[in-house]
C-alpha cells in the first residue's frame, strides 16, 4: 500500500535524525508519470478530473480522453511529474473522485506508450532532401506536399518525437500537433 | 502495478444509517412534474426539515409545496448563506443530512461560503439550486450562474439534472454520497424546464455507482500492527478528530482509551468524542489547545490519530511536530493519509468499524509513568485568565458551563470567542460541540444555532442550543434571529462583545506592533439588545460577573423565543496559550509576558 512510498518533510528529518539513508527516489526525486484513469463518461466527470489538478496545485504535461469498448467508460491518459509523494498524493485524489472507476500508475510497471505528431515545416530546393532524410530516420510518413511546405506524420514514444521536432527546428517548422501520450500496460 | 483500488471496488452501506423507502409514498411510475418528484423523492429520502428560500428558477417547486403539502416542515430562512450553515448545524446536530432549497443566480452563489465550510468540515449536506431552462443555460439568461462550475472544488459530489426521468436517482444519489464515508456537501442544480416537464415518479431503493465506494472494515494486516505498535509503545497518545464524531464512535473510544490506559487529546472537531472530566482527557491539541496536550504531542512515542487530518492549526511547523512519535492513522479518506504527516500504518476504513476491530485486541497498557509526566506539565501551565473581578469572556463562558453542567448543544462562531469555548466549557458528549473549524466562517454561529435547534426539537431532546458568539460574528448572519423567533426556538445566544475583531487584534498586538488596522466594531456595532428586540427575541445585556450570572438566568427563563445576551467584556483579552502561525508547537507562547522572540 502507498504508504511504503511515501516519505513527508517530517518523516525525512526523522529518518535523517535516526541515521537511516534516503533513497533520493523515495521523496525528492520528481519523474514523468503517466496515469490512466476510467472515468464515467461525461463532460462533467472529466471537467472533475481535470479541475482537481488545478485546485490541488499539481502538474499536467499533457491528457487525452477518448471512449473506451464500453461507451458509457471513458479512458483519461494524464502525463504529470512529481516525486513519489505527490504521485501517490494525486492518485489517491483521483481515486476518491466519485465519477472515477479505476486509476493506474503506468510508470512503475511495464507499459507501451505513444503519441502522433503532425509537423509542418516549410523546404526550399536546398532543404528539402535532408527534411525527407530526418523524416526517414525517424520513419515519418508525408501526408501533405505543396509547393513551399510538407506536412510529416510521426507516432511514437514522445521522447522520439521530441527528437524529431529538435532536428527539424532548423528548418522553419510552421506548425506542431501533437496528440499528447497514450499508454497501455504490456501483459506478462 | 495497479494502484490500490480496493476501495473502488465494493460499494458499502452501512446499516441503519439509510431510511427505508416509504411504500406508500413511492406511489410507483405515476406521472408528476419535476417539481413534485423532487419534493416525493424528499419525502421517500426521510428529509424532515428543508431550509430554503424561493425565487423564479423554483417557483414551481414552491408552487407544489403549497399544493401537494409535503411531510416536511420548509423553513424559510432570510439569506440562502444562513440556510446552508443552517443545514450544516442541524446535520451537526443530528447526524442527518441536512437540505437547503435555493434560486438560481444569486440563490446559489450566496450558498457557496455554507458549502465550502460543509466540505472542509466534512458536513452532510444536500443544496438543490434552481437554473435557468436547460435552452438557455450558457446564455447570460437572467439569474444564471454556472452553480456546477463555481461548486467544482467545494462539493464531494454535484449534478446537473438534464432530464426528469434522472431526477429521482440523482435525489438518491446525492442523499448517499453526502451521508456515506467522509461526509460532505452535494449539489445538485435543477433547470427550470425539468422541475415543470411530467415523468414517472419511482424513488429508487438501492444505488448503483461503480465508482463510488465507502470504506469500512480495516485491512486486518494492519490492525494487527497497529495492535503490536500500541503493545510496544511507551508514550502512546489518541489524537482524535471529527471522525470519530461524525462515525458516533465516542463510547467505543472511550471504553479503548479507558480499557488501555491511553490519553486522549481532541481537535476542535473531535471534542465531545471524549468526555474532558476524564482523568485520560487532554483536551485540545495545537495553535490554542493547552501546554500540557500539545507537551503530550512532542513527547510521546505513538499517535494514534482516530479520524483526524493533521490540519495546520493542529501541527504547525511540520517538520518539528511530534518529532519522536510514530503513526496509525485511522481514517476514512484516503486522500488525507500521509498528506502531512507520514503514516507508519495507515488504515483505511470507517472509524467505528476499525475501533471495533481493534477493541478486542489491545490489551491494557502500564501508562503510569506517562500520565504522571503528563500531569507536571499540566500543573506547569494550566489554562488561566485574570481574575480582577471585571467581566471576561473566559468567565462567561465558565458561567454557561455551570448553568448547563457541560451538557447543552453548543454552537460556536470564529474567533477569539470559539477558542475560549474550546478552552474553557468541557464537552462531555459527542456532537454537543459545532462549529467552523476549516473554514473559519464568521457567521456560522446564529444560523447554525437555528438549524441545531430545530434538530433537537425534532429528535425531541430538552438539551438547551447556546449559541456562543462574538460581536464581529454575529453581526454576519444576525437576520435569521428573526427566523428562529418566527419558529418559537429556546436559543440562547451569547454574543462576546469586546467591541473588536478580536482575533484579528491579538494577532496585529502580538504580531504588528499594535497597529489596530479596521479591527476596532466600536462605531459600526449595533446595540445588540435592540436589535434583539426587533427581530422579536429577548434582548439582555450585563457588563459585570454579577450581571453576567443574572442575565444567564433570565435567559434560561425564555422558554418560547430566542433570547440574546450580550456580554460587554475587556478588549485587550488574548488567547492563551498560543502557537504563532507556523511555529514549532515547543514554541508556545503561555502568555503576555513571554518575549516575542517569533516575530
Amino acid at each position: 500500500m502507498a504508504d511504503t512510498l511515501v516519505l513527508t518533510p517530517q518523516q525525512i528529518i526523522r529518518k535523517k535524525a535516526a541515521g537511516e539513508p534516503i533513497q533520493p527516489d523515495d521523496s525528492e526525486m520528481t519523474r514523468k508519470h503517466t496515469i490512466v484513469v476510467l472515468v464515467e463518461n461525461s463532460i462533467g466527470a472529466f471537467i472533475r478530473v481535470i479541475n482537481m489538478f488545478s485546485a490541488r496545485g499539481f502538474n499536467i504535461d499533457s491528457v487525452t480522453v477518448g471512449p473506451t469498448e464500453d461507451s458509457s467508460v471513458s479512458r483519461m491518459n494524464i502525463a504529470t511529474v512529481g516525486n513519489s509523494r505527490i504521485i501517490a498524493q494525486v492518485l489517491r485524489q483521483l481515486s476518491r473522485l466519485v465519477d472515477t472507476i479505476e486509476v493506474t500508475d503506468l510508470t512503475t510497471t511495464d507499459y507501451v506508450e505513444r503519441e502522433l505528431c503532425l509537423l509542418k515545416v516549410c523546404y526550399t530546393k536546398d532543404s528539402r532532401s535532408e527534411i525527407l532524410d530526418v523524416s526517414d530516420i525517424f520513419r515519418g510518413k508525408v501526408v501533405d506536399i505543396t509547393k513551399k511546405t510538407m506536412t510529416f506524420e510521426l507516432r511514437g514514444p514522445s521522447q522520439k518525437i521530441d527528437a524529431f521536432i529538435d532536428m527539424m527546428l532548423p528548418h522553419n517548422i510552421v506548425e506542431v500537433a501533437r496528440s499528447g501520450r497514450v499508454a497501455m500496460q504490456r501483459d506478462i | 502495478m495497479k494502484y490500490d483500488v480496493h476501495t473502488k471496488v465494493q460499494p458499502v452501506v452501512t446499516g441503519d444509517a439509510l431510511p427505508k423507502v416509504r411504500p406508500e409514498l413511492t406511489t410507483k411510475g405515476q406521472h408528476m412534474s419535476g417539481a413534485e418528484i423532487l419534493l416525493r423523492s424528499l419525502e421517500a429520502e426521510g428529509v424532515k426539515i428543508v431550509f430554503g428560500h424561493p425565487g423564479g428558477a423554483v417557483i414551481h417547486v414552491y408552487d407544489e409545496m403549497h399544493r401537494i403539502k409535503p411531510q416536511f416542515e420548509h423553513i424559510l430562512v432570510r439569506h440562502e448563506q444562513g440556510g446552508t450553515h443552517a443545514a450544516e448545524g442541524y446535520a451537526k446536530a443530528t447526524g442527518k443530512v441536512g437540505t437547503v432549497l435555493v434560486t438560481s443566480g444569486p440563490g446559489a452563489t450566496n450558498t457557496v461560503t455554507g458549502i465550502a465550510d460543509a466540505y472542509m468540515d466534512s458536513v452532510p449536506i444536500v443544496v438543490f439550486t434552481g437554473q435557468v431552462p436547460t435552452g438557455l443555460i450558457g446564455n447570460d439568461a437572467f439569474q444564471e450562474c454556472d452553480a456546477i462550475g463555481i461548486s467544482r472544488s467545494i462539493t464531494k459530489h454535484s449534478y446537473l439534472v438534464r432530464d426528469v426521468s434522472d431526477l429521482a436517482r440523482t435525489v438518491k444519489e446525492a442523499y448517499h454520497i453526502a451521508r456515506t464515508g467522509r461526509p460532505g456537501p452535494v449539489l445538485v442544480d435543477l433547470p427550470k424546464d425539468v422541475l415543470l416537464a411530467k415523468g414517472p415518479f419511482v424513488y429508487p431503493e438501492t444505488v448503483n455507482m461503480r465508482g463510488y465506494a465507502v470504506p469500512a472494515e480495516g485491512r486486518v494486516e494492519k490492525l494487527e500492527r497497529a495492535a503490536q505498535m500500541i503493545e510496544e509503545s511507551e508514550r502512546p497518545l489518541f489524537y482524535v478528530g471529527g471522525g470519530a464524531v461524525n462515525s458516533d464512535s465516542s463510547e467505543l473510544l472511550t471504553d479503548i482509551a479507558r480499557h488501555t490506559g491511553i490519553p486522549v487529546t481532541t481537535t476542535l472537531h473531535g471534542l465531545g468524542a471524549f468526555p474532558e472530566d476524564d482523568t485520560l482527557a487532554l483536551r485540545m491539541l495545537g495553535m490554542h489547545g493547552t501546554w500540557w496536550a500539545n507537551q503530550a504531542i512532542q513527547h510521546c512515542d505513538l499517535i494514534i490519530a482516530v479520524g483526524a487530518r493533521f490540519d495546520d492549526r493542529v501541527t504547525g511547523k511540520l517538520d518539528s511536530w511530534a518529532p519522536h512519535a510514530k503513526v496509525i492513522h485511522i481514517e476514512i479518506d484516503q486522500s488525507c493519509i500521509s498528506k502531512n504527516v507520514f503514516a507508519d500504518c495507515a488504515i483505511l476504513g470507517n472509524v467505528r468499524n476499525v475501533l471495533e476491530q481493534l477493541r478486542p485486541m489491545v490489551k491494557p497498557k502500564d501508562t503510569t509513568e506517562w500520565l504522571k509526566q503528563i500531569d507536571v506539565w499540566r500543573q506547569e501551565c494550566p489554562l488561566k485568565y485574570e481574575q480582577d473581578g471585571k467581566l471576561r469572556a473566559q468567565g462567561v463562558i465558565e458561567n454557561l458551563r455551570d448553568k448547563t453542567n457541560g451538557d447543552a448543544v453548543v454552537i460556536t462562531d470564529v474567533g477569539q470567542h470559539q477558542m475560549w469555548t474550546a478552552q474553557y466549557f468541557r464537552f462531555l458528549h459527542s456532537r454537543t460541540h459545532i462549529t467552523s473549524g476549516g473554514l473559519g466562517t464568521m457567521g456560522f454561529g446564529m444560523p447554525a444555532a437555528m438549524g441545531a435547534a430545530f434538530g433537537m426539537r425534532e429528535i425531541g431532546s430538552s438539551r438547551p442550543v447556546v449559541c456562543i458568539s462574538g460581536d464581529g460574528g454575529f453581526v454576519m448572519n444576525a437576520q435569521e434571529m428573526s427566523v428562529a423567533a418566527a419558529h418559537k426556538l429556546p436559543l440562547k445566544l451569547a454574543v462576546i462583545n469586546n467591541r473588536f475583531l478580536g482575533m484579528v487584534r491579538q494577532w496585529q498586538e502580538l504580531f504588528h506592533k499594535e497597529r489596530y488596522s479596521h479591527t476596532d466594531l466600536s462605531d459600526t456595532n449595533p446595540d445588540f439588545v435592540k436589535l434583539a428586540e426587533a427581530n422579536h427575541c429577548v434582548g439582555l445585556r450585563a457588563t459585570t460577573p454579577e450581571e453576567c450570572r443574572q442575565i444567564i438566568d433570565e435567559a434560561w427563563k425564555v422558554t418560547d423565543r430566542p433570547a440574546l445576551m450580550e456580554f460587554q467584556v475587556a478588549k485587550e483579552e488574548m488567547v492563551f496559550p498560543m502557537v504563532p502561525a507556523g511555529a514549532a508547537t515547543g514554541e508556545m507562547i503561555t502568555d503576555r509576558m513571554t518575549p516575542n522572540s517569533f516575530v
